[in-house]
């Protein structure tokens, strides 16, 4: 029997197995067809030091044919005008891929690219160069970023403007903001508790304008720490910002007319590790429990681990923040919680000072242009949509409203823009 | 002067950086600025370091509530400083064999490298892990149905919890893609909690959170712009001394 088994074997499958592997080689010993239509282009508006490079795939490099035949494309370059024939390998973009950006050109030298697809064991198809050569050349101004341009002339001209006109005395109504209104409150309270506020800055450095934004505000809150005569303590997880905190402390109760009331060890640094310093704020805050807590900065996950206990111990609680994600946690467990613009004027708004209050409305004036383009980009969606209905996707028109939306995505509100 | 010079050469760097933005050629100024202040963070460490050691070694010979700690972050502080200044455990670099310190000081097994593994991560691990706890809370707290507003923000978040768990497949899965009037409109399937979350998510809380974000970016351009003319100089501290 396995005598019988071991010559069907021998004799059939073997040559079987060696024929059928043959053709498979034979098969794949083909090299892919060559990618098409392939150009380089310098890249706008950056500083000459890259161009982009298209192709068409090659007809081989099939979506789902397996094994494939196209494994990737090799990208070669060379400068037209160096006697060197030879191409240098600046990159291997996969299969499927139909952009490459050459990163690293130097300004108005002439480059030639050569791309070549490379299959199974290593089969390159026949090279193709692009016609003409290419050169990076240098803008001075981002053209792309034009929109971006005029959005910021406009909104930082609004804000210098209205500064300009409240320095010039003309009156600003600027809405009541409930949780500023709530920081005397807080305070007051503390005062007749006898117990301390605490004033948390959040945990970024100095070179976060929410950090500053809430320094600003505990210049403010200080300067009512000082009138009230209540302890007030700043806890900070950076270096620069317990020296930045500690000026602007020392300053609030000078302006108070109290420098004796100001002690620097209120105002110390524990550690730059973000869960570090929350172990030991709210071992503080179970110790202490303040009758009053602020937190004005950048948060991230700690957030609702400081709002949560200043809560279980009772304090009334204030917190400002522009990072959207902690938001909700400050609304749940605070009192009160400025949020994003709110917190950014509630400096100019505790302050008082009219220069600072006519920032404010320069904000107003850049929430009026983002809302009259929202208008507008909803009004002319809402229309192209109307006029396209019915329309299969691949025979949309190119009306004069399909290309307002467009041209309004890709630059009024894209990267270069709003 | 102590004003003066600290605001000349914020609004010069901050309204150069302004510009840069637009002229491809200097974009890389604002990478060489933050290397700028990153040495200036380094060296107020020290500072921080100083700092840290004297509050907490005021605090234990004072005996206040919880100088324990004090004695725990210092004892803590000092030798985490030794074993990686000295780089305990460290070997040598294979390219320079001769130096017995010019190995990595974060190498895998080496002392400061243990502390960091299984001192340090689990703490901190420790520490993010009671969030959930306090998720919890906050939210049994902002989901009482007190008044209008809060039933409907009770409703909302019970359809977002359950159409974000198995649960919308266990209660809703089985409606079916019948419309529920005419052809065209309405099917039950639309009602399934995922589908309704998706709505949520997607139509009411993106707009708002985009709302904010546009409120943020104005009152950012606004601050900086504060901070640069020298409108408002209150972080900078005062003139005079205390």
């Amino acid at each position: 029997m396995f005598k019988w088994i071991n010559l069907v074997i021998k004799r059939l499958m073997i040559p079987l197995l060696i024929v059928t592997s043959g053709v498979a080689l034979v098969a794949a010993a083909e090299p892919p067809a060559p990618p098409t239509d392939f150009r380089a282009e310098d890249v706008p508006g950056d500083a000459g030091t890259a161009i982009d490079l298209f192709w068409t795939l090659s007809p081989d490099d099939e979506e789902n044919t397996k094994p494939r035949k196209v494994l990737r494309y090799v990208i070669s370059r060379k400068e037209a005008d160096h006697k060197d024939p030879t191409y240098e390998n600046i990159g291997e973009p996969t299969y499927r891929v139909n952009t490459f950006r050459d990163s690293n050109c130097k300004t108005g030298i002439p480059y030639l690219y050569r791309i070549e697809a490379v299959g199974q064991e290593s089969l390159t198809s026949t090279p193709v160069v692009i016609s003409e050569p290419v050169i990076a050349s240098l803008q001075w101004f981002n053209l792309q970023r034009s929109w971006f341009a005029v959005f910021v002339f406009l909104i930082c001209g609004s804000v210098i403007v209205f500064i300009e006109m409240a320095r010039r005395g003309k009156t600003l109504k600027i809405r009541k903001i409930a949780g500023l209104e709530a920081i005397k409150d807080a305070v007051g309270r503390a005062t007749e508790m006898g117990r301390s506020c605490l004033f948390i800055p959040g945990i970024q450095d100095i070179n976060d304008i929410q950090t500053v934004a809430g320094i600003t505000i505990l210049a403010q809150v200080a300067k009512t720490t000082a009138d009230y005569r209540a302890k007030l303590e700043v806890p900070t997880s950076r270096s620069l910002v317990m020296t930045t905190a500690r000026d602007t402390v020392e300053a609030a109760y000078l302006a108070a007319g109290r420098p004796d009331e100001y002690n620097e060890d209120d105002i110390y640094y524990i550690t730059d590790e973000q869960f570090g310093y929350v172990a030991s704020v709210t071992g503080k805050m179970v110790r202490d429990k303040p009758a009053a807590c602020f937190y004005m900065g950048a948060f991230y996950a700690e957030s609702l681990i400081l709002a949560e206990t200043g809560n279980s111990v009772g304090a009334i609680q204030v917190a400002g923040t522009a990072m959207p994600t902690q938001l909700p946690f400050f609304v749940a467990a605070c009192d009160f919680t400025l949020i994003g613009e709110e917190f950014f004027a509630a400096s100019a708004y505790l302050s008082g000072e009219p220069q600072q209050l006519g920032s404010l409305k320069g904000q107003d004036f850049g929430k009026l242009i983002g809302g009259i383009l929202l208008l507008v980009g909803c009004l002319i969606m809402t229309l192209s949509a109307f006029e396209t209905r019915g329309e299969k996707q691949a025979e949309k028109s190119q009306s004069f409203l399909h290309s307002a939306q467009t041209y309004i995505k890709e630059n009024i509100l894209g990267k270069g823009g709003f | 002067m102590k004003r003066t010079i600290p605001l000349f050469i914020s609004a010069v760097t901050g309204f150069v950086l302004i510009a840069t933005a637009f002229i491809p050629k200097f974009v890389d100024w604002g990478n060489d600025a933050m290397a700028w202040f990153n040495l200036l963070a380094a060296f107020a460490f020290v500072l921080g370091g100083g700092n840290l050691l004297k509050m907490q070694l005021q605090k234990i010979s004072a005996q206040q509530p919880g100088w324990g700690y004090s004695a725990v972050t210092l004892i803590a502080f000092f030798i985490t400083l030794f074993v990686g200044l000295a780089k305990v455990g460290v070997h040598p670099n294979v390219n320079f064999p001769e130096f017995a310190w010019s190995g990595d000081y974060l190498e895998e097994g080496s002392v400061f490298w243990w502390f960091f593994e299984y001192i340090f991560t689990p703490l901190s691990a420790t520490m993010f892990a009671l969030l959930a706890f306090y998720i919890s809370s906050a939210a049994f707290r902002a989901f009482r149905a007190k008044n209008t507003e809060a039933t409907i923000l009770l409703i909302i978040a019970v359809i977002v919890l359950l159409g974000r768990t198995y649960a919308s497949e266990w209660l809703t899965g089985g409606f079916s893609n019948e419309p529920i009037f005419g052809e065209n409109g309405i099917t039950y399937s639309d009602f399934k909690l995922d589908h309704l979350t998706q709505i949520i998510m997607e139509d009411f809380t993106t707009p708002g959170m985009r709302a904010i974000k546009i409120g943020i970016a104005l009152g950012v351009a606004s601050t900086s712009l504060k901070v640069l003319l020298g409108v408002d100089r209150s972080y900078l501290g005062s003139d005079q001394e205390a």
